[in-house]
């Protein structure tokens, strides 16, 4: 089978040697158009089927999200929202199919600390490498969708792989291919965003003036895309990220304090070292000791 | 080494039990940093390999995070009385250019601990429950632990900043630990206190004169005529 091989990658997690030739590839990306969603979940069962992931059977909390939230089993879940547009005086279903973005500037990939446990191939996908994973959990800290979810039964992360092994070898993701609406499709990156604007035009020709694409600029864009009818309100959507980056904690954490840390023992360890070079041992003399055993002497 | 007189007097320094809490302490500590450092950076990954690897160091690393917790807390009672904050520790600190030239015949005379020691203990007491509270932030069964006594439940955020600040914290704590280890081998005499639990009378007389001289006066000085002990 073939499935992408050590030059393909472009982004490995905790490697500090140099990566591999950037040979971006063709970028590839899904896109979501949220306005031609039925919310048939269609697409979680083909993600459960060919990932073959066992959810356990859960319970009705009287909303039809199901499972209630991503899990290590639950790659993907629509979410489902009931807005009442103020302008329109509508009831407007909004239902978002949640899942990895698949990030250009990954914050898991940043906040992971196991050598190769997260990688980012030429082509954009972001994906976990379950041998390398430690189940340390910083990928959820990195992410700025919280996307990742660590299984209690294996302590490995997982999230959506983009079917990075069905693209592979050619293939489309299992949810774009099961989507009975095209409401899910998949491409190249440029593909996609063409593909969107003719979306856009259309929900605007129908009074959606601000729809518009979600590829958010503060992570570079994203190889999953969503067309959204209220681009000026992601947060309308289950609470899609109206600004997503990293965190500037993560940023900190991974970067400034990692250096600094680094140097600030490393100072510390030379500075000593430097002292006992250039003072030598401060040794007890011989006067020290008389006059201790005369101190002791006089107290008898 | 032996000169006249040389390792006639000596006095305990440490019990077996606090020397016994001490090295549990610094054991666990050695083992805190080696797995914290594997994850802290990716060129020290290699480390995650004494431990079997990186998945060993995420669940032991919490689990020597908290017997280091209750040893260092154990150590902190038995030593604070010694450790509280005296009018001669600000003229010792002024003077911290003699210290570093090893020149004691110009320091105050200090008791148990001087200002230096005294630094360190309340520093660690400052960032060792910043390390531990961070670290049950970092630590999924901690954080179930504490959402089912507490009911706290720890947003993303808060576990962002307990990543930060538990590094931040790791590396103040392990920079005062090489301060630590290193005046312990440069002033010589030093690690018998806590191998064999006494010093020599000179080390008292050049380093801690106060506390030599209360140790002599309350009698707890062992004179050895005759035998010199193993040096």
């Amino acid at each position: 089978m073939a499935t992408f091989q050590p030059l393909d990658v472009v982004r490995k997690s905790a490697t500090v040697t140099a990566a591999p030739p950037a040979k971006r590839g063709v970028e590839v990306a899904k896109l979501i158009d949220v306005s031609k969603c039925i919310g048939c979940k269609a697409c979680q069962s083909a993600c459960l089927e060919w990932n073959n992931l066992k959810e356990p059977v859960g319970t009705n909390a009287g909303v039809y999200d199901n499972p209630h939230d991503l899990t290590p089993a639950t790659w993907t879940l629509m979410r489902f929202t009931e807005y009442e547009n103020p302008k329109s005086g509508n009831l407007e279903w909004l239902i978002r199919k949640d899942g990895c973005m698949h990030c250009e500037d990954p914050g898991c990939l940043k906040a992971c600390p196991a050598p190769g446990a997260i990688v980012q191939y030429a082509n954009g996908i972001v994906d976990f490498q379950k041998e390398h994973c430690i189940g340390c959990g910083y990928c959820e800290k990195g992410c700025p969708f919280n996307i990742p979810r660590i299984s209690q039964v294996d302590n490995k992360a997982y999230k959506c792989t983009l079917c990075s092994d069905r693209i592979a070898i050619g293939q489309q993701p299992a949810c774009a291919k099961v989507c009975p609406t095209h409401a899910i499709s998949f491409g190249t990156k440029a593909e996609m965003v063409a593909h969107a604007e003719k979306s856009i035009t259309v929900l605007k020709a129908r009074g959606y003036d601000k729809a518009g694409l979600y590829n958010p600029p503060g992570v570079n864009g994203t190889h999953v895309m969503y067309v959204l009818h209220h681009a000026d309100q992601p947060q309308l959507y289950a609470n899609l990220a109206q600004t997503p980056r990293i965190s500037p904690l993560v940023e900190a954490w991974k970067g400034v304090s990692k250096y600094a840390g680094m140097a600030v023992i490393g100072a510390t360890a030379l500075v000593g070292a430097l002292h006992y070079f250039l003072k030598g041992p401060n040794e007890v003399t011989d006067h020290d000791e008389a006059e201790a055993k005369r101190l002791a002497e006089t107290k008898k | 080494m032996s000169g006249s007189g040389r390792g006639d007097v000596h006095v305990r320094r440490y019990s077996g039990s606090a020397r016994l809490n001490h090295w549990i302490m610094a054991i666990s500590f050695v083992l805190l940093l080696l797995s914290g450092l594997s994850l802290f950076h990716p060129s020290l990954f290699f480390l995650s390999g004494i431990f079997g690897g990186g998945a060993t160091v995420r669940w032991l690393h919490p689990w020597v995070g908290l017997v280091f917790a209750v040893t260092f807390l154990l150590l902190f009672v038995r030593f604070l009385p010694a450790n509280l904050p005296e009018r001669t520790d600000i003229a010792w600190l002024a003077r911290l250019k003699h210290v570093l030239a090893g020149r004691d015949e110009y320091l105050p005379e200090v008791g148990k601990y001087n200002a230096g020691q005294k630094l360190v203990f309340w520093l660690q007491f400052i960032l060792v429950p910043i390390l531990l509270v961070t670290g049950f932030g970092l630590w999924e069964p901690g954080l179930k632990w504490a959402e089912a006594t507490f009911s706290f439940k720890a947003t993303m955020d808060q576990k962002r900043m307990a990543a930060l600040l538990h590094a931040i914290a790791a590396v103040a704590a392990i920079t005062i630990w090489i301060v630590h280890v290193y005046a312990a081998i440069w002033v010589r005499g030093t690690i018998s206190a806590m191998t064999r639990g006494t010093v020599s009378g000179g080390w008292g007389w050049r380093h801690h004169r106060k506390w030599l001289k209360t140790e002599v006066s309350e009698g707890r000085v062992e004179k050895k005529s005759g035998t010199a002990p193993a040096e």
